[in-house]
C-alpha cells in the first residue's frame, strides 16, 4: 500500500510536470526571460501547485499521523542562514542556464536527450556531495 | 536564438494541481514532504532516514510518466540544449545547490510555500531571481 501511494504520487507529479510545460527548458528559460521571450505559463504552474497543496495539507494536518505512518516528518524551522542562501544561490544559476531542476530532469530520462544524459549524473553527483558536506541532523526538504 | 514558446495557462495550471494533489498524497499518506531533491538523496550516499523502498517506488513512478503520457495520446515537446559542458556544469550547480540549501523547486517552491515557511520564502526568492539574473545574463549580456 506505501509503495503503491508512492508509486502513484510518482507519477501525478511526473504527468503533472509534462502537462504543464514544466518539464520543457526551453519553456522554463523563456518564464525566466523577462526581458526576452516571456512566457508566464509557469507562473501558473506553481499557482496551481500551491494552491492545491496548501489546501491538501491543512486536510492532512487534521489527524494526529499520517494515514499509514507513525508521524509527520516536517522540515524544523530554523532560521535561514547562509547555507539555504548560498544553496539557493548555486541552484538558481544552475536552473537558469539549462532550464532543468530535479524534477523535470528525471522525468525527462526516459526521452533520452543528449543534455539530460549528461545533467541527471552530474546532478546526482553534485547531490552526494553536498549531503556529504552537511550536517546529519537537517536532511535536506 | 531564443525560440518563443506557447502560452499555456489552462493546461499549465492543471498540471500544477497535479504536481499539488502529488505532494498532498505523500503528506496524508506518510507525512512526507514531496522534495525531489530529498527523494533522490535518500537512495543515494551517505544513508539517512526514510524508507529507500518508498522513495524508489516515488521515482519509478516519475519516470514512468513519459511512458503513460505518451500512451494517453500526448506528445512531449521538449527542447534540451545539447552543449556537453553547459549541461554538465548545471547538472552540478542544480543538484549541489539544491541538496546543499535544503530543497528545490518542489521542495522548497511547493511544499515549503505551502507550509508558509519562511525558510522556503527566502529560498525560492533566491533561487528565482538567480534564475532570471542567469537567462538575461546569458541570452542579453553573452548571447545578446
Amino acid at each position: 500500500m506505501g509503495l503503491f501511494v508512492n508509486a502513484l504520487a510518482g507519477l501525478l507529479f511526473g504527468l503533472g510536470l509534462l502537462l504543464s510545460g514544466m518539464a520543457d527548458p526551453a519553456k522554463v528559460q523563456n518564464f525566466l526571460d523577462l526581458f526576452g521571450t516571456w512566457d508566464p505559463s509557469l507562473a501558473f504552474v506553481m499557482a496551481g501547485a500551491v494552491a492545491t497543496t496548501f489546501v491538501g495539507y491543512r486536510v492532512a494536518f487534521r489527524g494526529p499521523t499520517p494515514l499509514l505512518s507513525p508521524q509527520f516528518v516536517l522540515p524544523s524551522r530554523e532560521p535561514i542562514d547562509g547555507r539555504l542562501l548560498l544553496g539557493a544561490v548555486l541552484f538558481g544559476i544552475g536552473w537558469g542556464i539549462t532550464g532543468f531542476c530535479p524534477g523535470p530532469a528525471l522525468v525527462s530520462v526516459p526521452l533520452l536527450a543528449i543534455g539530460t544524459m549528461v545533467f541527471v549524473p552530474a546532478m546526482l553527483g553534485g547531490i552526494v556531495l553536498a549531503r556529504a558536506l552537511r550536517t546529519p541532523q537537517s536532511a535536506p526538504a | 536564438m531564443p525560440m518563443p514558446t506557447e502560452f499555456t495557462p489552462i493546461a499549465s495550471s492543471l498540471g500544477g494541481v497535479l504536481i499539488g494533489t502529488s505532494a498532498v498524497l505523500l503528506m496524508l499518506f506518510h507525512g512526507r514532504i514531496a522534495g525531489i531533491t530529498n527523494i533522490v538523496g535518500r537512495l543515494l550516499p551517505p544513508r539517512t532516514s526514510g524508507d529507500p523502498a518508498h522513495a524508489a517506488a516515488f521515482l519509478a513512478g516519475l519516470i514512468a510518466a513519459p511512458l503513460v503520457y505518451a500512451a494517453a495520446g500526448a506528445t512531449v515537446a521538449q527542447t534540451v540544449s545539447t552543449n556537453v559542458p553547459l549541461m554538465l556544469a548545471g547538472g552540478l550547480l542544480v543538484g549541489f545547490g539544491a541538496a546543499y540549501g535544503g530543497g528545490c523547486t518542489s521542495g522548497h517552491g511547493v511544499c515549503g510555500l505551502a507550509r508558509l515557511s519562511p525558510r522556503s520564502f527566502a529560498a525560492t526568492a533566491t533561487f528565482m531571481a538567480m534564475g532570471f539574473a542567469a537567462v538575461f545574463v546569458v541570452r542579453h549580456v553573452i548571447g545578446g
